[in-house]
């Protein structure tokens, strides 16, 4: 007995033991004779090849037609017959064709195994495999389970019953399984699966059904129970697909760039004789449809003609899937692979989703025509999708937890925290900072705190609302002070970071719009800037040359740290957990040392208040500086690359470092911290105090509390300690000192930053307001008087310059008195 | 010769023979290109080889060994193959191993058909990269490898190679005084734009042909970088080591032709079935189009050997590393400075006597960047020449200097129409899974100028914002970022940008800010 003509037996055979349970023996002793029979025959001769050519011209095109077969999903037909899997016992491929291999292969597990029977071509026992996994169902406890991953799943009970049990009660007739719980419960099993997952996913659900109906043998399902695996160890990256992977069970992640429309694939074809009205079906069969040629009925020949309407037909999708941007690496294009997506996946994922397909690999071989026997020598590939899991989806704290943990290996971590045991990590870590860029220590340590945060604080169960954890810090100063370099650097060295420029966006660029998507035409929210660069950094660049309304979406963002939408019908609420670090121009392009912060920023006082940090970049323009600077410059063009890493820690070690104290590390208040806190506070108020002048707000409070903890990250300390508030003070300090001193007094000042005017400053405005009463007042009962005198008179008696805009906001001050009303060029007394 | 002509006519025969020898063991491969690395290694036997560069295809013989210097524009999923298979006689049932490596199409013999299922059978995995002549190759560099090429080619008896051949002293002689043969072609080429192409009237043939097809309704559009480029594209077909490749690297393959016409009959077939066969449609015919166009349009070439160029000057060797490009250096090391001189002199007089200019331009063209501090690019030197007349012909005129002083250098003018309209960078088409090339896709060290004066008043719309953006991060960090419409991916360059402008340039240029000539009345800054 030939192989060919094995198959097809097999084939029903396999059939019947999906649709029915009991029939499973049977089909098995079905199968045996033919296969052992084969034994006398491969060993006796080469002979028992001829028949194959024979056999007629659709065998040669069998392996190809089969394979478009195969193609078809394992499971899902609406039908609920589950016919394809039955082809699937036939396997295609070098290692299952027709050879004497298989047969060996069965005989050797013959022996061993005394009387159990394994699928042709591979080592899987069906009643075995089914025993195994409802024993895994039936047992399995995740000992590694977290609470987050399932919620209302009582972690003691074995895991898959309580799903099971939700399907009888959802009425979801779909069973995901973790094979990495598989793994970890029968690794044996979980081979078998990856290798031969054609086999031995029908056979999962025969064993999920039997176990389901057992319990629940009133339930009403669509159709039986499919178990979708997931999450399968072999292969994570499309770049390393190759070959071997070929008809294996494969998990790779990437991005849908691409769906098909729905394509309905034909199962089973209606055909009318046009004579004499008999109808016949056909089922697909290798993919095709073999149309009858001669009426059963009448014998009239080619009468034949196919209903379209009452021949059934499964919904088909091509997918596209490319590989995600970090999975590449530089300097080459993205690769793409072909999803195919069948019924109840259908329409799951949509262009720009992010997912995990965990699907059987497959390859088919390219008919230049199918007539002719010709063969293009390269095989399409494409996946069949099994199970999506978008990875973007919002669990409760997010799948990345999970991708992350994997990032780090066990000897990465321990280096981390070796490096965190040193004295100077600080300084170490800060000088790691773009190191090309020279001195500037203090900013390098704020940015370096920033790139670490705060620790996330939630009080919304006690009603307080979200604390802000991010650092947001501002650089201004002159022009070619490396600020820019700093910016970019900083957006290189975070995963989620985004560069735009305050020149370039626009309000709706940086927070979200509201487009028309080409395809679905359905109105869609197109995220910005800020809303990208959730949980990572965003970088502005020419802040100062941001527009008005562009800057007002920031208030919101830089506070409360959501980003409230409301347009064309869509209104919410976005997360826009980010950091900003934004660099400004002063507004004369040179600093003016004459002016305050503001007056040379020119940005608006209450977004100035929302950083803890405001650096000033000055050009020196001392030569002692110069020179360093230049010997430091030269020195980057000169040394040797090695001596480069030796002097500086890579930037990958950095970036692990921060993503692991991001992760990991989440330090808490200590007692003698929070005195220190309160202490620094107290001292900065009375600072200013004594002089009529604030010198610190509650949110410089914040402001330090939130620094004291990133340095606290910086050193993988669970705990803030005084240290952190000392640094966090000093750095605090050296930034003020900068940025908020008041040009006219030198004397630190924070009401600079917060109402944008320095206490001296409001303090002269009072005195010319009061001048000018008095001046009015001595010139007696005069109803009016002409603006222009009135201003010479001050400007006469006044002992400093006074100013037009001067004048006018002492006016302005005696109008809100109600002492007077100025109409145009003449000022009445009321 | 008859050796020679094996080689390069018939490759397949020498694989053929090899694997047949080595049956058993998988090695043939490895040995295979070793039998050609051996055979190009002999004296000059890479002029012998036929280049796709300046031989049309319609005169290469399909199968042969044919050589293509080219940039890799993109690349495309990787394929699996056949790398073994059998084919059954049905009737005398006698099987036969082939190799499917280099080969495009399954050959077998017309009473033979394929076994699929046969357990010989190897998949292996090859790469395809869509390659275009490098952009902006001046007509010098093309001029100096087609005569020194020995390749004879004249399959059709029409072709008779009358391309104009300069002796081997004159070209020693441009070797050694670089300045001299430039000032030559400046004083002789009025229009040095077409200077090479009067006398190479064949390849305007092969390179026009793609714009005339009859039944083919819209002109297979090509991919190059810069508009206007000529001469082939090519899929190019890796099978070692195409992981240490990377897009814009310019190669050197040595490989076999393939433009058997089956390869065309597929795609119309299937675009014409694609109706009836749904499981053959996974790919939109738009995507057919690009990946598997017209053998006779774009060829394929099967590589054995490719290796990265370091520099695509035909004068230097091609290795600099290399112990005898090293004596190549020092032999003409004593009479760099008088070179230096005479350059610099035709130079000073090119900018109407300002020779600080020239001394600038100078540096900038030997400038690169030869390495990055984290995001900084350190050797960059981009120049901006101010001060220069409006509407005038002096910035075509120095840009016809430096096409003659580099290997490869584009001018860029930029009007309010160029920038609006044209594309600066390459962006992902997600129909046709191609990556769509920009001007700014340049090979390594190719020369830019941008011509400021062209700039006149009016308005920049949302492209032309985006490519003055372009153009001022490549400036600025040496790198573009190609648009793959979901993500944007940096792609480190090393492109010399030269800006002539009237004024101060509305680019960032930060060093080398020029404003050139006392003559023309104007302050060096």
């Amino acid at each position: 007995m030939s192989s060919p003509a094995s198959t097809p037996s097999r084939r029903r055979g396999g059939k019947r033991g999906r649709s029915s349970n009991p029939a499973t023996r049977e089909s098995q002793d079905a199968r045996s004779p033919p296969s052992q029979r084969r034994r006398p025959d491969d060993s006796a001769s080469p002979g028992d090849l001829q028949p194959l050519p024979t056999s007629p011209p659709a065998d040669a095109r069998s392996p190809g037609a089969a394979d478009a077969l195969f193609s078809s999903p394992p499971q899902f037909r609406h039908s609920g017959t589950r016919s394809p899997f039955g082809a699937a016992l036939s396997r295609r491929g070098s290692a299952t064709g027709p050879s004497p291999h298989p047969a060996e292969d069965l005989v050797a597990s013959e022996q061993s195994l005394g009387q159990k029977l394994v699928i042709w071509g591979t080592d899987v026992n069906v009643t075995a495999c089914k025993e195994k996994f409802q024993r895994f169902l039936q047992r399995f406890i995740d000992p590694l389970a977290k609470e987050d991953e399932d919620i209302g799943l009582d972690l003691n009970e074995p895991r898959y019953m309580q799903r099971l049990e939700e399907i009888n009660m959802v009425g979801e007739p779909f069973l995901n399984v973790n094979c990495d719980h598989l793994r970890a419960f029968d690794e044996n099993l979980y081979r078998q699966l990856i290798c031969y997952p054609q086999e031995v996913i029908p056979t999962f659900d025969m064993a999920a059904n039997e176990i389901f109906f057992d319990r629940y043998p009133d339930s009403i399902l669509e159709h039986q129970i499919q178990v979708r695996p997931y999450n399968a160890l072999k292969t994570r990256n499309m770049r390393s697909l190759n070959p071997e992977d070929i008809d294996q069970l494969i998990t790779i992640s990437g991005m849908v760039i691409r769906s098909s429309q729905l394509i309905p694939e034909m199962q089973e074809a209606f055909f009318k004789c046009q004579v004499c009205a008999f109808t016949t079906r056909v089922e697909i069969d290798r993919g095709r449809i073999a149309e009858p040629s001669v009426c059963k009925h009448c014998n009239t020949t080619h009468s034949m003609a196919l209903i379209h309407n009452r021949s059934m037909f499964s919904d088909k999708q091509m997918i596209k899937l490319q590989e995600s941007p970090e999975d590449m690496p530089a300097g080459q294009t993205p690769h793409t692979v072909a999803l195919f997506a069948h019924n109840d996946l259908v329409d799951k994922v949509q262009p720009g989703d992010r997912v995990n397909v965990t699907g059987i690999y497959r390859a088919v071989p390219i008919r230049v025509n199918p007539r002719v026997s010709v063969v293009k020598s390269v095989y399409k590939t494409h996946i069949d999708v099994i199970h999506y899991r978008k990875t973007d989806a919002k669990r409760l704290h997010g799948v990345d937890e999970e991708t992350e943990q994997k990032m780090f290996t066990e000897e990465r971590v321990e280096i981390l925290k070796e490096l965190s045991k040193k004295a100077d990590i600080y300084e170490r870590l800060s000088s790691a900072l773009a190191p090309s860029i020279y001195e500037h220590e203090d900013i390098k340590k704020g940015i370096l705190l920033q790139l670490f945060g705060g620790s996330r604080k939630d009080f919304t169960n006690t009603g307080r609302g979200n604390f802000r954890a991010e650092i947001n810090i501002l650089l201004c100063g002159d022009p070619g002070t490396s600020k820019s370099q700093l910016l970019q650097y900083v957006y290189n060295l975070v995963p989620r970071g985004q560069y735009t420029s305050g020149k370039g966006s626009s309000a709706v660029g940086l927070t979200a719009y509201v487009m028309k998507d080409p395809e679905t035409r359905q109105l869609v929210l197109q995220t910005g800037a800020l809303v990208l660069s959730d949980n990572g950094i965003c970088c502005i660049d020419e802040f100062d040359k941001m527009n008005e309304s562009t800057r007002s979406v920031l208030h919101e963002v830089m506070e409360q740290q959501t980003l409230s939408i409301a347009k064309a019908g869509i209104i919410c609420q976005l997360n826009a957990r980010t950091s900003i670090l934004a660099a400004a121009n002063p507004i004369e392009s040179q600093w003016n040392p004459k002016k305050t912060t503001i007056e040379n920023i020119q940005l608006p006082h209450t977004l100035l208040s929302r950083f803890d940090l405001i650096f000033l970049m000055l050009d020196p323009r001392d030569e002692a500086y110069d020179r360093r600077l230049a010997r430091h410059l030269v020195s980057l063009y000169y040394q040797s690359e090695e001596r480069m890493e030796e002097e500086y820690m890579d930037m990958a070690v950095l970036r692990d470092y921060i993503a692991y104290a991001r992760c990991y590390v989440n330090p808490r208040l200590s007692e003698e911290a929070s005195q220190a806190l309160i202490e620094a506070y107290v001292d900065m108020r009375k600072i200013g105090s004594g002089r009529g002048m604030v010198s610190a707000y509650p949110r410089q409070l914040e402001s330090l509390i939130r620094l004291a903890e990133a340095h606290a990250k910086v050193r993988f300390s669970e705990k803030v300690e005084t240290i952190d508030v000392e640094e966090a003070k000093r750095l605090h300090r050296e930034a003020l000192k900068q940025s908020a001193t008041d040009p006219r007094t030198g004397i630190v000042d924070i009401s600079i930053l917060t109402t944008g005017m320095s206490a001296t400053a409001r303090k002269r405005k009072e005195e010319l307001a009061q001048a000018l009463r008095k001046l009015i007042q001595s010139k007696g009962k005069t109803p009016a008087l002409k603006y222009q005198q009135l201003f010479e008179d001050l400007r006469a008696q006044s002992d400093m310059a006074v100013t037009k805009e001067m004048f006018e906001e002492a006016l302005r001050a005696l109008a809100d008195d109600d002492f007077l009303t100025v109409t145009g060029k003449t000022v009445r007394l009321l | 010769m008859p050796c020679v002509a094996d080689w390069l006519n018939n490759p397949f025969s020498i694989v053929q023979g090899i694997f047949a020898q080595n049956l058993p063991n998988s090695d043939w491969e490895k040995k295979v290109t070793d039998y050609f690395k051996e055979k190009l290694k002999e004296n000059n036997a890479t002029n012998w080889v036929p280049s796709l560069n300046d031989v049309p295809v319609h005169y290469l013989k399909p199968n042969s060994l044919v050589k293509f210097r080219c940039m890799v524009q993109d690349m495309f999923d990787p394929e699996f193959y056949m790398g073994v298979y059998e084919t059954v006689d049905p009737n005398t049932n006698a099987r036969v191993l082939h190799f499917g490596k280099y080969r495009d199409v399954a050959e077998c013999g017309p009473q033979q058909e394929i076994d699929l299922n046969s357990s010989q059978t190897v998949t292996l995995e090859r790469q395809t990269f869509y390659c275009v002549p490098v952009p902006g190759e001046s007509a010098w560099v093309k001029e100096a490898y087609i005569s020194a090429s020995q390749a004879r080619v004249s399959p059709s008896t029409s072709y008779t190679p009358s391309r104009h051949k300069r002796s081997y002293e004159e070209d020693e002689d441009m070797e050694l005084h670089p300045s001299k043969q430039k000032e030559q072609h400046i004083g002789s080429g009025g229009d040095i734009h077409g200077c090479g192409e009067p006398k190479r009237l064949e390849t305007e043939a092969s390179a026009g042909h793609h714009l005339i097809s009859p039944n083919c309704s819209p002109p297979l559009d090509l991919n190059f970088p810069l508009p206007g480029e000529k001469g082939p594209a090519c899929l190019v077909k890796v099978y070692e080591s195409w992981d240490s490749y990377k897009v814009n690297d310019v190669l050197e393959v040595y490989g076999i032709l393939s433009v058997d016409p089956v390869l065309s009959i597929v795609n119309n077939e299937e675009r014409d079935n694609s109706t009836l066969d749904p499981m053959e449609c996974m790919d939109t015919a738009e995507e057919q189009r690009v990946h598997s166009p017209p053998a006779s349009l774009v060829p394929r070439i099967h590589v054995i050997l490719a290796q990265k160029l370091q520099h695509i000057n035909p004068l230097l060797p091609a290795c600099l590393n290399e112990e005898e490009s090293k004596t190549f250096v020092s032999n003409f090391m004593s009479e760099l400075s008088p070179v230096r001189a005479e350059l610099l002199g035709f130079l000073t007089h090119a900018f109407l006597g300002d020779s600080l200019a020239a001394e600038y331009l100078i540096l900038h063209l030997i400038s690169t960047v030869y390495a990055r501090r984290d995001v900084l690019p350190l050797g960059k030197f981009t120049v901006n020449l101010s001060g220069c007349p409006r509407n005038s012909i002096f910035t075509e005129h120095i840009y016809r200097i430096i096409q003659q002083l580099v290997p490869a250098s584009y001018r860029l003018q930029m009007t309010i129409e160029n920038m609006n309209h044209s594309r600066f960078i390459p962006h992902k088409d997600y129909t046709a899974n191609r990556l769509v090339s920009g001007v700014l896709q340049l090979a390594s060290n190719t020369s830019l100028v941008v011509d400021e004066t062209q700039l006149e008043q009016g308005q920049l719309d949302t492209t032309g914002v985006h490519n003055v953006k372009a153009l001022g991060n490549l400036i600025t960090w040496q790198k573009v970022d190609y648009d793959f419409s979901y993500h944007q991916m940096e792609f480190p360059c090393n492109i010399n940008v030269l800006i002539t402008s009237e004024g101060r340039s509305l680019l960032p240029v930060w060093r080398g800010h020029l404003e050139f000539g006392e003559s023309l009345g104007l302050v060096a800054t």
